[in-house]
């Protein structure tokens, strides 16, 4: 018993030493119904992501039905391409060609938002910070290493990381990230591009199941109805159990 | 479980309730379903309306498009065909068009059509869905002497003229349907969608 | 008009026994009065049954089983087919409630010695109905062609490569490739959309047949057909229609107001029904970070885990669940239902199912030295229950049986 509980100690200082180091998620706090935040979060990610991203499970005019753009607004907007409003949105980039830039494939980003999670892709965006070890001068705080470049590097500056150095279990020296400092203004203000990042990530959201709203609004009638079903069955069998003494 | 103790008709009353309850909550379930065989978005965006140039269209020739997943001909026409047309109105089972679903209302005229030189119609056959050939010579040695230059379903032998109007006689009861299509410019037809005005 | 009606009726019964099935059945068949709240898991099994069968076929309609396109499929389904993420949403939702009412409906067995002799064949069925079950949802949860998918599929088929001398053929036949590929995600496909459904109908409608030829068992474990009238009718029977149809129907309600809840608010349940790594496309160079599988079988998986040995490891699930065959024959209890037995047998399934929940829960745990160990002793009293059983249910102490059915 004694050895159990000296192992369960251990278990719980260990996970709350791993706590520290992944890197701690912001929250995103998105509003799903603000169709301007939608829009103008689309707007950032035809213009930041889709070049190396595709949405390839999207098309083009489910966004205009849903954040309301006809078509020649999408086409004005959205299509840089020669595609059709209909069409889904893939990119020109062949894949064998990016992995040459990149060392990967850039992900498809239609559900990125339900498999990684709207607080783990805005916390991602604004915890990039400069490393000049690497290929894009960048790192990322919560993807270390990513392959990815600063994409927003224009709207934010940029950052520069502060490490805390711990000596885990095995004598080995690891450094933790604790806060990251704006070294360099951006375009817009730290209040600004958190809002630029959250329109994105309502977005991606929103790209994730674009069906969502519907789904929602749906819910309560159809409970409504259940209820008023059970009620009449309720009363029925009432009527007919009595029969049963 | 003595019968006259039973309320029969409170019985039957709430059994018609919560038949009738269940019933539309039935109905609202099955919906989904029934409409989820409609054209999704993907068959919708691939039925999208098509944009043809038909400038480089020659008098006589016949381009055929795709909208739909049906062949659309475009048939360019010079007043001489026209005028052959006109003249074998008496022979026709329909010569003014008076079926209605066979064409927009913007298309019911002498020509069948919005512009009398550019004739736009489904290229398949009202009687059992093959694809007539296109037999613009005239007097064809198997259509016979009258030939007038049209249509010709090889499947049952229907016959149209060049606007698509059937040959009274034939199998095929009703002309080739046109679509509805609208000139974006002078050169241009959006297959797929009425005229702007219309 | 009114002639015209018999005459047709007339007409099809002396064809077709529509008439006598319907009273057999229904309205002669005779159900104990006083079933309580775990009797209504029964009928919402095969409720569940009904809407996994239908929105399947619905799927069917526009699923490609094909490495390269199930994944996109899917999601078309989700966006571009009208009406596709309701009928997905429910299939998937449908299937961790499947789990849930089976899980609850076997339960009842235990409370209530629904397996005992008169229904040891009805159980029999039950079991390898559940079996099947396993097999169905497995298989189908490789099609949406995620991650979590392909993954689970990759370490649940390598289960079988550790049966000695035929395993790695073994695991190599069903998976018809060296790994899991486009041509085991096809014959998946076949197996979950035709080849399971068709023998689940069939077990179910032999389990039906099985029922209604012994009865229901009830809450006190008495047999009602002991005590009848003059008729021949049970004395504490009713007629199962109007009544318990009427029941039943208020239990389904109420089922599909907690369905629908999920499926229009919480479809993915937090990751629990819809996995976030089922959201990345199967990858055969990359594994998740943390495989876990479905939580209905995650108490299976940790008696696998639990064993540092594969072979046995493998064994010893199998046997966890085979162990349930015999379940009817290690009960040596002279009563059914948990009201009468004695406290040893109460103490025990207590027990037995805050292990089993307790399993379930460290299947989805990283397999950390505690949560092993942890394992291990739930393992033990997992077997200790089944295999103990013939030693505990004689020597417990149980009370005199009521002679009717009491409320």
């Amino acid at each position: 018993m004694k050895t159990y509980l000296l192992i369960m100690a251990m278990l719980l200082v260990s996970s709350a030493v791993g706590a520290i180091e992944n890197y701690r998620l912001d929250k995103a706090s998105i509003d799903p119904a603000d169709t301007e935040s939608l829009r103008r979060g689309a707007t950032l990610f035809v213009n930041y992501c889709f070049n190396c991203h595709s949405a390839a499970l999207m098309r083009y005019n489910r966004i205009g039905k849903d954040l309301g753009y006809d078509e020649a607004q999408l086409e004005s907007l959205f299509i840089f391409t020669g595609a059709k409003v209909g069409d889904l949105m893939e990119i020109a980039m062949p894949p064998d060609e990016a992995k040459r830039w990149f060392g990967v494939v850039p992900p498809d980003l239609s559900v990125v938002s339900r498999s990684r999670g709207v607080d783990w892709i805005y916390t991602y965006l604004r915890s990039f910070y400069k490393d000049d070890s690497r290929p894009w001068g960048v790192n990322n705080a919560v993807f270390k290493d990513v392959a990815m470049p600063h994409v927003l590097w224009e709207l934010q500056g940029l950052q520069a990381a502060q490490f805390n150095v711990l000596i885990d279990e095995e004598g080995v020296e690891r450094r933790v990230i604790t806060e990251l400092e704006l070294v360099e203004p951006g375009k817009l203000s730290n209040e600004q591009f958190d809002a630029a990042v959250r329109d994105l990530v309502n977005y991606l959201h929103y790209m994730g199941e674009p069906a969502k709203k519907i789904r929602l609004q749906l819910g309560k009638w159809v409970l409504l109805y259940l209820a008023l079903f059970f009620a009449v069955v309720w009363l029925l069998k009432k009527e007919y159990w009595k029969d049963v003494h | 479980m003595s019968d006259e103790l039973v309320d029969h008709k409170k019985r039957r009353i709430l059994s018609i309730a919560a038949t009738v309850v269940g019933g539309i909550g039935v109905a609202y379930v099955a919906t989904p379903f029934v409409l989820s065989m409609d054209p999704s978005a993907k068959a919708q965006a691939a039925g999208a309306p098509v944009d043809v140039d038909v400038s480089k269209l020659q008098t006589g020739q016949l381009l055929t498009v795709e909208w739909r997943g049906k062949p659309i001909w475009i048939l360019r026409r010079n007043q001489e065909m026209l005028d052959r047309m006109k003249e074998i109105s008496s022979q026709l089972r329909d010569p003014n068009s008076d079926e209605l679903s066979q064409q927009p209302h913007y298309a019911k005229n002498e020509y069948r059509s919005i512009k009398p030189d550019i004739m736009v119609m489904e290229g398949i056959c009202t009687h059992l869905g093959c694809a007539p050939t296109y037999r613009p010579e005239l007097a064809a040695a198997d259509l016979g002497a009258e030939w007038k230059g049209g249509f010709f379903c090889p499947c049952h032998g229907s016959r149209y003229d060049l606007s698509g109007r059937v040959y009274a006689g034939v199998p095929a009861p009703s002309n080739l349907k046109v679509p509805p299509y609208r000139f974006v410019t002078d050169t241009r037809i959006m297959i797929g969608v009425d005229p702007e005005r219309a | 008009m009114r002639e015209w009606f018999y005459l047709g009726k007339e007409w099809i019964e002396s064809r077709f026994p529509a008439r006598e099935f319907w009273e057999d059945h229904l309205v002669k068949y005779y159900a104990p009065k006083y079933l309580n709240f775990w009797y209504f898991f029964g009928s919402l099994a095969m409720l569940v049954f009904a809407i996994q069968v239908i929105t399947g076929i619905f799927l069917t309609m526009n699923y490609k089983p094909t490495a390269g396109t199930a994944f996109a499929s899917v999601e078309y389904i989700m966006r571009d087919v009208n009406w596709g993420w309701l009928i997905r949403y429910m299939h998937s939702t449908g299937a961790s409630f499947f789990f849930i009412v089976i899980y609850l409906h076997m339960f009842r067995a235990f409370l209530y010695g629904s397996y005992q002799k008169p229904r040891e064949l009805l159980w029999l069925f039950g079991v390898l109905l559940f079996v099947l079950l396993m097999a169905e949802a497995f298989m189908g949860y490789l099609l949406p062609w995620g991650q979590m998918s392909f993954w689970g599929a990759q370490v649940i088929i390598s289960l079988f490569g550790a049966i000695p001398v035929i395993g790695s053929d073994l695991a190599l036949w069903i998976r018809g490739d060296y790994v899991v590929a486009d041509a085991t995600l096809n014959r998946f496909f076949a197996f979950h959309v035709i080849a399971f459904p068709l023998l689940l109908i069939g077990l179910v409608v032999f389990h039906l047949i099985a029922l209604h030829r012994v009865g229901s068992n009830n809450p006190d474990g008495i047999e009602i057909k002991e005590k009848k009238n003059e008729q021949g009718i049970p004395l504490d029977g009713i007629p199962f229609h109007p009544y318990f149809t009427l029941k039943d129907m208020l239990g389904a309600i109420v089922f599909l107001m907690i369905f629908s809840a999920v499926v229009f608010y919480y479809p993915e349940m937090g990751g629990w029904f819809l996995e976030k790594d089922n959201f990345i496309p199967a990858d055969p160079l990359k594994t998740p970070e943390h495989i876990t599988p479905l939580w209905y079988f995650t108490p299976f998986y940790a008696i696998l885990r639990a064993v540092p040995d594969k072979f046995l490891g493998v064994m010893l699930m199998g046997a966890a669940i085979a162990v349930l065959f015999v379940v009817p024959w290690l009960d040596r209890s002279p009563v059914r239902s948990i009201r009468y037995r004695g406290p040893i047998y109460k103490i025990a399934l207590a027990v037995f199912v805050i292990c089993f929940v307790g399993l379930g829960y460290l299947g989805t745990v990283a397999a950390t030295p505690a949560a092993t160990i942890f394992s291990r002793i739930g393992t033990f009293i997992y077997f200790a229950f089944f295999l103990l059983m013939p030693i505990y249910t004689r020597l417990d102490k149980s009370k005199p049986l009521p002679d009717r059915v009491t409320k």
